[in-house]
């Protein structure tokens, strides 16, 4: 049910990729989707797919608990490859009727806007499985660091984002739990039109916001309590250092990145 | 009419590390008319337990029969069996929702299909079975004191007029005073409503002066079940789980250390009390 939501989720292992410095992480999970929505032609692909294929393996999170998470954007993959068969002009042209047309072009966009968005989602969330919540802000923190100069609020940026997702998990408990006391109150969440289904969404979401409110405030009240004052002269119990698996692992990365590259330019079929 | 518990067994996210067997091999059977306490600490699987009772959790193997109908059944109706068997979750105020108490007391039995008029009449039922003050009725629910919200949360469910009541752990968070409110209040309803109550609880002291039965939840199984009588008299192995019998129960064990021939088996401060009072005459 909802649990089963694993976007944002840590799973423990352990593994190389969980020991990784959360800044190499992060650096490789941009290049990844750079590399992903520039790549060209058949070997590109299968460089990437190779890629995504070894670190899975490396990682040791199970292939079942990763697709999990793709269950969350099926609908959004479907819109798009929908919109990318039947409105893109092309070549070749197999069917027509009005505006709608499926050509060749059309086909190769469906499918390869298929394959982005599910290795996005497969490859964006090992990040997040392999890295605690608390590591990957603390990653972002140290390497927009530079950006405090330019009046970012880069700790406050980070210390938003590590409560938000430190959030997820207890508001999705906290759905589970809302949601089962109206089912036993006979509140039904899965029949009924579209105007029935919003309106039951009431019992749900009321609750949910008032709880939302009341642990925020809880929440504001603790770190006050602690003295919590903004980032100024704030030092860390655990803080960043590089390690030469780090230093191994941008290799890797941007000699990815150089190869899929380089792909792009020798052998940019069939597109 | 029965609740009965076939094997059953229950695991969270099953192949993966997070991982959980939260129930073993559960066999019970609740009678009509029965008031029973399920203790266990915490995450013993007494939550779990009761949320299979009406259906919002699926048992991973075993069946679940409710007056001998198989809920798993295909052509089985859960929302009936949720009308039947009444849940109030730990703190129930959590799901309050609605513009005015009466309005939100009304929500359940709205859900079954009643007409505006017999939900009108049970809500105003429920609401004076709870004692609730009538000029608070058309109040917003949001702003009574936490004792007072979780009447309101009782009688949502008790407007449903279920046969079976499970209440998870409803003096949570409650000072004493709205803790002997609210277990008054529910031993009342077994005896006048005459609905089978099942009381879930980590305290032993909040249940033995109540319940006629009581089930011992842990580690997933169940450890002991029957009268309270009997299941303190293992009070040595309760301790081993992390349970205490009350405090009663090691005030008369002590008596009789010291040569005082009290009755062993008194759980309520008054069976102790007559019981010591006896022995000294």
């Amino acid at each position: 049910m909802i649990r089963d939501i694993t976007i944002g989720q840590y799973y423990p292992a352990d593994s190389p990729l969980h020991k990784l410095d959360p800044r190499v992480k992060l650096f490789a999970t941009v290049i990844y989707v750079i590399a992903l929505f520039c790549f060209k032609g058949i070997v590109g692909l299968a460089l990437i797919t190779g890629f995504l294929y070894a670190v899975i393996k490396i990682s040791k999170v199970p292939f079942k608990f990763m697709t999990k998470g793709l269950k969350a954007i099926v609908v959004l993959v479907i819109i798009t490859s929908v919109f990318n068969l039947f409105a893109t002009p092309g070549d070749i042209v197999f069917w027509k009727w009005g505006s709608l047309q499926i050509t060749d072009t059309g086909i190769i966009n469906a499918v390869l806007m298929t394959i982005r968005l599910v290795y996005l989602i497969l490859g964006t969330s090992l990040m997040t499985l392999t890295t605690t919540p608390n590591q990957l802000t603390n990653g972002l923190e140290t390497a927009l660091a530079p950006l405090n100069k330019f009046n970012v609020p880069v700790h406050s940026i980070a210390m938003m984002m590590s409560i938000a997702l430190r959030f997820i998990p207890i508001l999705i408990e906290e759905t589970d739990k809302i949601m089962k006391a109206q089912m036993a109150r006979g509140a039904d969440f899965e029949n009924g039109n579209m105007i029935q289904k919003a309106k039951a969404m009431v019992p749900l979401l009321v609750p949910l916001f008032v709880s939302a409110f009341r642990r925020a405030e809880d929440l504001a009240m603790a770190m006050e309590a602690r003295c919590y004052n903004g980032g100024e002269g704030r030092t860390k119990m655990k803080p960043l250092k590089y390690e030469s698996r780090d230093h191994k692992a941008y290799a890797i990365v941007i000699g990815f990145l150089v190869l899929v590259i380089i792909a792009a330019n020798v052998v940019p079929f069939p597109q | 009419m029965s609740i009965i518990l076939d094997k059953v067994n229950y695991s969270y996210s099953e192949g993966t590390a997070y991982h959980v067997q939260a129930l073993k091999d559960i066999n019970l059977k609740i009678e009509d008319g029965e008031f029973i306490g399920i203790i266990g600490h915490t995450g013993s699987g007494k939550s779990t337990l009761i949320q299979h009772m009406n259906g919002l959790i699926k048992a991973t193997s075993g069946g679940i029969y409710f007056n001998g109908q198989d809920i798993y059944d295909e052509d089985f109706s859960m929302k009936e069996l949720r009308s039947r068997v009444g849940l109030v979750f730990q703190y129930p105020e959590h799901q309050l929702f609605e513009t005015t108490i009466f309005d939100d007391v009304c929500f359940g039995p709205k859900n079954l299909g009643l007409d505006k008029k017999t939900v009108e009449l049970r809500a105003f039922e429920a609401l004076r079975n709870v004692g609730f003050p009538h000029e608070l009725f058309y109040q917003p629910p949001f702003d009574l004191s936490g004792g007072q919200k979780r009447r309101v949360a009782i009688a949502g469910v008790l407007a449903m007029k279920p046969e079976v009541l499970i209440l998870d752990e409803p003096t949570a968070g409650l000072d004493p005073a709205g803790r002997d409110e609210i277990l008054g209040l529910i031993s009342q309803m077994h005896k006048e409503l005459g609905i089978t109550i099942i009381l879930v609880s980590h305290s032993m002291e909040d249940v033995a002066k109540y319940v006629d039965r009581i089930i011992v939840m842990n580690q997933g199984s169940v450890m002991y079940d029957g009268a309270p009588k009997d299941v303190f008299r293992q009070y040595k192995d309760l301790e081993a789980v992390g349970l205490a019998a009350p405090q009663v129960t090691y005030l008369m064990h002590e008596l009789h250390a010291q040569g005082l021939p009290v009755d062993l088996d008194a759980t309520t401060i008054e069976e102790a009390k007559r019981s010591i009072l006896e022995v000294l005459k």
